[in-house]
C-alpha cells in the first residue's frame, strides 16, 4: 500500500483533503485563534481516523476557530456586564442591563457546549493574559478608568463593545458559507448583539442626555474614512477605530453600488446619513483584535 | 508573546472555492447579476396569481426585496400620516428608518436589475394608521420578521458578497427591532418571542414562514418554493 498515492487519489476528488487532515497547518492556523486548541498530538494516524476527523465531525477547524472568537468576545462582554452589575450602586437601569448580561452569559454557555459537541476545545476566561475594562492594556489606568464607578462612562464602554462586536460576527460570516447550523447561530447572535447596541444608545438618549441614534450615523466624507472619526456618533473620544477599518461604518458603496446615486423617499438620491446609517460593516478578525486589544488579550 | 496569523489567507482559503465558482459575477459587479441571471426558474412551478421569488442567489436577493418593498411601503404610509401626537423623537426615529428602508429596497432593484421581481402591491388595512399602538405594533411585527428572515435564509446563500450585504441589513433591521420594542415598552428591545431566554439567540424563519406573515399585508402574494 503506498500512502502517498493514496493521497493523491483523495486530493483529486476533494482538493481540500489536505487541509482538513494537516495537523501541522491546524497547529499553525490556531496559535492565535483564541483557543480552538486542535490537540496536535490527539490527532490519529490511522486512515479510517483520518477520515472521520475529516467528514466525521460537524465542524471544520475554520469554523471552530470561528466559533472560538465569538466565545472569547462573549466572555469578554459576559464579564463586562457581570463586574458592572456588581459594583455597589454604579447601574441604575438593573433590570434593562440585567437583560442584556442574561443574553451574553447564554451566549457563553451556547457557544462553549457548541464547540464542545463539535469536538473543539471553548476558550475559557482562564485563557486570557488581561482584562482591562479601562482599556489600559493591564494597567487598569486607562482612558476610561472610571468604567466602574461612573455610569455614563460605563454605558459608553457598552455601547462601543455591543457596536464592535456586531462588526466583529459580520466579518465572520464569510466563513461560515453555507453552514446551516453556525452560519444560522451565527447570524442569531449577532442580529442580539445588534439588539443590544440599539438598546445601550437608546436608554443613553431617552435617560441621560446623549445625542445617539440607534443607528451608527457617519458624517458625510468625500472618501471611505478607514480611521473611523466620520463614523464614530458616540461622543466617546479615543473609539474612532472601533468604527474604522478596512470597511469602515461610512461605507456609502454595496456590491459596486453607489447607494447615493439611488432614489430616495424625498428625491433621487438618497442622504448620506441614510446611506451609511442603512447598512453595518465588517471587521476582520485582525482589527477587532488590535482594537480590543487595550481591553483584553487573549494568548497564553 | 502574540503572533499574528495572516487570516485574511485563511478567510480566502475557505471561500476560494466559492470565489472562483462565481469569479464570473464579481464581488464589485454586482450589478452583473442581471446580465447573468437566467430569467427561466427551471426548478419552480409558479403558482397563478403568486410572484416566486426564483431559486438560487437570484432568488434570495428577490425574497429580501420583496420584504424590503413590504418595509419600505409601510413606512412611507407611517411618515405620509403619522399617527396622532406623534413626537418629534418618535417621527425622527420612524423617518431615518424609513429612509433605511427605501434605500435597502433601492439597492435590491438595482443589483438585482432585470432578475428583479415586479412591484408588489400591499394591503395595509389591517392597520390604523392614526394609532400608535396600532403602527408600532406593526412595525415591531415587519422588523421582527425582517429579522428571522434574514437570519433563516442566509445559510442558501453561495457568493459571499451577498452574503457580506445580507450581514450589512440584518444587523440594521435588529436595530430598527430594539428600538421599536423599547418605544413600546422600555426594556422590550429583545422580547422572548424574538430571542430565546435560555440560548439568548434570536429565532429565525424558513421562508414559507416568514411569506406566511408578510403575505397578510400584500395584495400581490409572494412564494419562495424553491428554499425550503
Amino acid at each position: 500500500m503506498n500512502l502517498f498515492s493514496i493521497l493523491e487519489e483523495i486530493e483529486k476528488v476533494d482538493p481540500e483533503f489536505n487541509d482538513r487532515i494537516s495537523p501541522r497547518r491546524d497547529a499553525i492556523k490556531n496559535i492565535t485563534s483564541f483557543g480552538s486548541k486542535v490537540a496536535v498530538a490527539a490527532i490519529p494516524f490511522a486512515m479510517g481516523n483520518l477520515f472521520k476527523k475529516a467528514y466525521g465531525q460537524a465542524a471544520s477547524s475554520t469554523v471552530l476557530g470561528v466559533l472560538n472568537f465569538a466565545l472569547t468576545l462573549e466572555i469578554i462582554e459576559a464579564t463586562f456586564y457581570k463586574m458592572g452589575l456588581a459594583a455597589s450602586g454604579l447601574v441604575t437601569d438593573t433590570a434593562y442591563i440585567t437583560h442584556i448580561y442574561n443574553d451574553e452569559n447564554n451566549h457563553v454557555n451556547f457557544l462553549t457546549s457548541a464547540i464542545t459537541a463539535a469536538g473543539g476545545t471553548p476558550v475559557t476566561a482562564s485563557e486570557f493574559t488581561y482584562v482591562d475594562f479601562t482599556a489600559g492594556s493591564g494597567s487598569m489606568h486607562g482612558p476610561f478608568a472610571d468604567v466602574f464607578t461612573n455610569y455614563q462612562t460605563f454605558l459608553a464602554v457598552a455601547e462601543t463593545f455591543e457596536d464592535t462586536g456586531v462588526r466583529a460576527y459580520k466579518g465572520q460570516a464569510p466563513n461560515l458559507l453555507g453552514n446551516q447550523t453556525y452560519l444560522t447561530a451565527a447570524l442569531d447572535i449577532h442580529s442580539v448583539e445588534a439588539r443590544h447596541a440599539s438598546a445601550i444608545r437608546y436608554l443613553r438618549t431617552t435617560s441621560y442626555g446623549a445625542t445617539v441614534l440607534p443607528w451608527i450615523t457617519s458624517v458625510a466624507s468625500a472618501s471611505v474614512d478607514t480611521s473611523g472619526a466620520a463614523s464614530n456618533d458616540t461622543g466617546i473620544a479615543g473609539v474612532n477605530a472601533n468604527y474604522g477599518g478596512a470597511t469602515p461604518e461610512n461605507t456609502v458603496t454595496q456590491g459596486g453600488v453607489n447607494i447615493l446615486s439611488l432614489p430616495s423617499a424625498t428625491g433621487s438620491t438618497t442622504s448620506y446619513a441614510a446611506a451609511s446609517a442603512a447598512f453595518d460593516e465588517p471587521l476582520t478578525q485582525a482589527e477587532v483584535v488590535a482594537i480590543l486589544s487595550p481591553a483584553f488579550v487573549a494568548f497564553n | 508573546m502574540k503572533t499574528e496569523t495572516d487570516l485574511t489567507n485563511t478567510n480566502v482559503n475557505m471561500a476560494r472555492r466559492s470565489f472562483l465558482r462565481y469569479a464570473g459575477a464579481g464581488v464589485a459587479g454586482i450589478g452583473l447579476l442581471s446580465a447573468a441571471a437566467c430569467h427561466k426558474d427551471h426548478t419552480v412551478t409558479p403558482t397563478a396569481g403568486v410572484t416566486d421569488v426564483g431559486s438560487g442567489d437570484v432568488g434570495v436577493l428577490n425574497y429580501a426585496y420583496a420584504l424590503e418593498q413590504l418595509e419600505a411601503a409601510f413606512y412611507l404610509q407611517v411618515i405620509a400620516t403619522p399617527y396622532s401626537s406623534m413626537p418629534s423623537i418618535e417621527l425622527a426615529y420612524l423617518t431615518d428608518i424609513r429612509d433605511h428602508e427605501v434605500c435597502h429596497r433601492e439597492f435590491f432593484k438595482a443589483a438585482l436589475g432585470t432578475s428583479a421581481i415586479m412591484g408588489l402591491t400591499v394591503d395595509f388595512s389591517a392597520i390604523n394608521f392614526s394609532s400608535r399602538a396600532s403602527v408600532l405594533g406593526a412595525a415591531k411585527a415587519f422588523e421582527d420578521l425582517g429579522v428571522t428572515a434574514y437570519d433563516g435564509i442566509a445559510y442558501n446563500i453561495q457568493n459571499p458578497a451577498y452574503l457580506a450585504i445580507a450581514g450589512s441589513i440584518v444587523s440594521v433591521e435588529a436595530r430598527h427591532a430594539a428600538l421599536i420594542g423599547n418605544l413600546l415598552t422600555s426594556g422590550n428591545f429583545a422580547t422572548t418571542d424574538q430571542v430565546s431566554a435560555t440560548t439568548g439567540l434570536n429565532i429565525s424563519n424558513t421562508p414559507s414562514a416568514v411569506l406566511a406573515g408578510a403575505n397578510a399585508y400584500l395584495k400581490t402574494k409572494v412564494s419562495a418554493k424553491s428554499f425550503s
